[in-house]
């Protein structure tokens, strides 16, 4: 009972410490609710069959992603208790004094954590309940589910799933307890506030050398990463990523150093005011806080990286969709040679299957697509220009054959799609695609009037560029290029595969649900997307839509995920860090207030220091994510064109909300903490 | 002369009407420009409380403090930082230096925190080191140095200001003997010399020996007052003794 009044009274008194660790501890608990709960959200219980495959594939990652979310908080937890105890071995010196044993501190530190650990999971699920109510909205929005009838969202795996995983970091925590407070002495429990006051300080010149050393090191890593960066090959990533960390670390290290030094060549600031207590606190603080200040740089970098790059995906996953699409449904198939079947046309296939073109399609267009062994990528690109794309891309092979199409039949695909017609003169060729850097690299070998030889005959290029244009729905533009010549160019046994495209009969979304519902029972798969039905192939519209805005809401929930809990997780180390200074630190100010400093001095001090500690690493990880983002941005091309700018503000006010609201949390803090307490 | 400091009917009690501990009971007493004051007192004779309620660090419960004229129980706030870091220099037991800044720094500080010029703060902290011997330590950290080293840089922060009234609360406290001798000497030299107003607290009697003239508080009221006239420290001292033994057992004691 003892025990129990003493780790009940001491949280109490703890309170100002404790306040914003308990906050990160219940936001951490209700976000790990929330985005397990994702599956009972009542816009996912209403899903089509196509959508429900890919909630479950999120449920899955978002598991997965949970694992080391949980370890990300694990960390948290054992860094800010073993920081807590930290600040009260003197109360434990004076218990140990009194004759309690090393296994009466133990139960208090015991008692200690789980009641916050309970109270923190309580109100964390209470907060997480109430706040997935509020998120299915925004699952509502993703998924475009209908939304017009309301019902309470909860999700008892979730509930469980989060108790287990809280408990089992818990239990870790009173495992490092256990084995901290094992080795404690007496004496060094007693002496523990008087020791660290020493100074320890930086030879100054070392520090410049090191900051200087810490900036090229940053700029080698930034250089490699942008310019060593492919879409397959990770090497250069990699070594980037370690110098980045080295350098981040490095920089940290002697940063306070190297700004001394060099804001102490200017006296004016130097002596201005407070100027010179602040440079001085944050110096002899940095000494102690390089390696976490390391981490939060480092957490806030992912942060920005991840969540911006999960926006401009989810973008541009989405906004494509429209362009991409423009007809109902591409059936294709392959017909080349070595199929060994008698060659039919799609549309004979489809019949065969019980698909009526009269009944189901109000329009369509069949083409082929040829190819001819001559004409392969090194014989289109050259030498030169294909070097220069394999290092870009180096899945491409020498001798992967060029697809050609008849002018006519290109003509008939682009006028139902809307696209730009191609006027051809008898040894002319053009090129369309929508795949931006192939196109790019193909552009070069246009410019310089690059002929092509078919069946004996030299072709050269009728425009400058390539077209714009493809022959198939697909979820992102794709089409990495199409030889479009004249139609007695091509043999009919140069035949590789024949397109479909065609529009559902109907004119409103249901009617065409229900020509693709039907579809999809008569080819006796579960969806349409890229799978075979008989001996043929489609896309279509409705699943790519599906599919991508499941990927792309999956993008997003996981970037929400870590973001937040990067977020929280690095400004609380960051907010523990300052108060428990402002504590450690409160003579230092009473110092000055004796010497008769005005308060709004010593406050305007003490936000300059609180300001420092948080700006400057999420300085130096905005830089970081410049070039992140680049290289992100480069990796996923794949998915198209990104939407920087937008993506960049939504982070921009995330950040600003999240870290933010601690760095004034902390600045509060610490202010109430160091208080006058002379005019009472 | 005029007054820089007047302590008229000052009363400080603690507690509440159940207990009330009477402080500071009923003191008056003035302080010449270019005086240097000793006051004597045992432990708990209210002596840290006098001093505590002139440097305005606490308050009194009745009674008025002028310093220089001006009456100083009432400034609050920003006023009250004002007053304090532009009329007073104070000298603390423990140093009160910032463990983080040089010597030079803690000087200077005095002086930043009043918006002073740096060519003017380099010139005035040299100007002051030098005069109390610390010129070679300015670039030092308070840990570096010995603690009469320390004391000097601390006094030199009080008097850097030209402050109207320095004020000392047991300066010696912490020094050794050799320290405190010549601490004590650079008071005489700034009272003297530099025509510096010193307000001592001390229980110290060969610290007190120093002043020109000295209270003795017992119990929250003025006990006794030496004056040094033309004494030798010495006579000074014996005197002082004298007044202690008077005074009762607990400040003998201490000596």
């Amino acid at each position: 009972m003892m025990s129990f009044k003493l780790a009940f009274k001491s949280m109490k008194k703890n309170m100002k410490d404790y306040v914003i660790y308990f906050l990160t501890l219940v936001l951490g608990v209700a976000i790990f609710y929330i985005f397990n709960s994702i599956d009972a959200q009542q816009a996912m219980l209403e899903m089509s069959e196509s959508k429900r495959q890919m909630i479950e594939l999120m449920v899955q990652l978002l598991g997965g992603v949970s694992v080391f979310v949980s370890f990300v908080l694990g960390f948290l937890v054992v860094f800010a208790n073993n920081f807590l105890i930290k600040r009260r071995k003197k109360e434990f010196g004076l218990y140990m004094l009194l004759g309690m044993g090393k296994v009466g501190i133990t139960r208090i530190l015991l008692l200690e954590t789980i009641l916050v650990g309970i109270l923190s999971l309580v109100i964390g699920l209470a907060l997480g309940v109430f706040a997935s109510q509020l998120m299915s909205v925004l699952v509502a929005s993703l998924f475009e589910a209908d939304m017009t009838e309301y019902r309470f969202v909860f999700s008892q795996d979730a509930l469980v799933k989060t108790i287990i995983y809280f408990a089992v970091i818990y239990i870790f925590v009173i495992i490092a307890n256990l084995f901290s407070t094992s080795r404690y002495k007496l004496i060094d429990l007693l002496t523990a506030n008087k020791k660290n006051e020493k100074v320890k300080l930086r030879n100054p010149i070392l520090s410049v050398l090191l900051f200087i050393i810490s900036i090229a090191i940053l700029g080698t890593a930034y250089y490699l990463a942008i310019t060593k960066i492919t879409s397959t090959e990770a090497t250069g990533v990699m070594i980037a990523i370690l110098l980045g960390c080295i350098g981040t670390f490095l920089f940290f290290y002697s940063l306070s150093g190297f700004l001394l030094k060099f804001i102490q060549i200017s006296k004016k600031i130097y002596m201005r005011s407070l100027n010179m207590f602040v440079l001085r606190q944050v110096n002899s603080q940095i000494n102690t806080t390089t390696f976490s200040m390391t981490v939060i740089s480092i957490l806030l970098f992912l942060t920005i990286c991840i969540f911006s790059s999960a926006v401009s995906l989810n973008n541009s996953l989405t906004t494509q969709l429209e362009q991409c699409n423009p007809v109902d449904i591409t059936v294709y198939k392959s017909t080349s040679e070595n199929s060994k079947r008698p060659y039919t046309t799609v549309a004979e296939d489809l019949e065969a299957l019980g698909i009526s073109i009269e009944e189901n399609f109000s329009e369509y267009v069949e083409i082929s697509v040829y190819s001819d062994e001559k004409l392969n990528l090194i014989s289109t690109l050259g030498e030169k220009v294909f070097n220069e794309a394999k290092e870009e891309f180096p899945s491409i092979v020498y001798d992967q054959l060029e697809r050609i199409i008849k002018v006519s039949d290109y003509n008939k695909v682009a006028k139902m799609f809307g696209n730009e017609e191609i006027n051809l003169g008898e040894d002319e060729y053009a090129i369309v695609g929508d795949y931006e850097s192939i196109i790019a690299i193909r552009n070069k070998v246009l410019e310089e009037k690059t002929t092509i030889e078919l069946n004996g005959k030299t072709y050269k290029p009728a425009y400058d560029e390539c077209i714009y244009g493809f022959i198939s729905d697909s979820t992102q533009p794709m089409e990495t290029g199409l030889f479009i010549v004249p139609d007695d160019a091509v043999k009919e046994e140069w035949k590789q595969y024949n397109y479909l495209n065609a529009n559902y009969v109907g004119s409103t979304e249901e009617e065409k649900q229900k020509v693709e519902d039907r579809i999809i029972e008569l080819s006796n798969d579960e969806t349409i997307n890229s799978s075979n039905f008989g001996n043929v192939m489609a896309l279509s519209k409705i699943t790519n839509y599906e599919a991508s805005k499941g990927l792309g809401s999956i993008v997003t929930f996981i970037g929400l995920y870590l973001g937040i809990i990067f977020l929280i997780s690095s400004a609380a180390i960051l907010a523990l860090k300052q108060l428990s200074e402002s504590s450690d630190n409160k003579s230092r100010y009473d110092i000055l207030r004796k010497i008769g400093t005005d308060e709004k001095m010593i406050n305007h001090a003490l936000l300059k220091q609180i300001a420092i500690f948080y700006l400057v690493p999420l300085f130096l990880a905005i830089i970081h994510s410049i070039f992140g983002i680049i290289v992100a941005g480069k990796i996923l091309q794949v998915f198209g064109k990104q939407d920087l700018l937008g993506s960049i503000i939504i982070t921009a006010i995330f950040i600003i909300v999240i870290y933010g609201g601690y760095f004034i949390a902390t600045y509060f803090g610490s202010k109430n903490i160091i208080k006058n307490n002379i005019d009472k | 002369m005029e007054n820089v400091l007047e302590v008229k009917n000052v009363e400080k009690y603690y507690g509440n009407k159940g207990s009330l501990t009477k402080a500071i009971d009923n003191i008056s007493f003035n302080v010449e420009k270019g005086e240097f004051v000793g006051i004597m007192g045992a432990s708990g004779s209210g002596k840290s409380t006098l001093l505590n309620c002139i440097s305005t660090i606490d308050r009194v419960t009745a009674g008025s403090i002028k310093v220089n004229g001006e009456e100083i129980t009432k400034l609050k706030g920003n006023k009250l930082n004002k007053f304090r870091r532009e009329e007073l220099g104070f000298i603390f037991q423990d140093f009160n230096l910032l463990d983080t800044l040089t010597c030079y720094e803690n000087i200077a500080l005095a002086l930043t925190i009043q918006k002073v010029s740096p060519k003017e703060i380099k010139k005035r902290v040299e100007d002051v080191a030098e005069k109390l011997g610390i010129t070679e330590i300015l670039n030092k950290y308070p840990y570096q140095v010995s603690g009469g080293q320390k004391q000097r840089v601390a006094s030199c922060r009080a008097i850097v200001t030209n402050p109207k009234l320095v004020l000392a609360d047991e300066p010696t406290g912490a020094l050794d003997s050799k320290s405190s001798r010549m601490l004590l000497e650079n008071f005489e030299y700034l009272n003297k010399i530099m025509n510096a107003t010193i307000l001592m607290v001390t229980h110290d009697a060969f610290t007190a020996s120093y002043a020109n003239r000295i209270l003795f508080i017992k119990d929250g009221k003025i006990f006794n007052e030496l004056v040094k006239g033309n004494d030798t420290r010495k006579q000074f001292f014996e005197k002082i003794i004298e007044v202690v033994t008077l005074l009762g057992g607990d400040l003998n004691d201490v000596i």
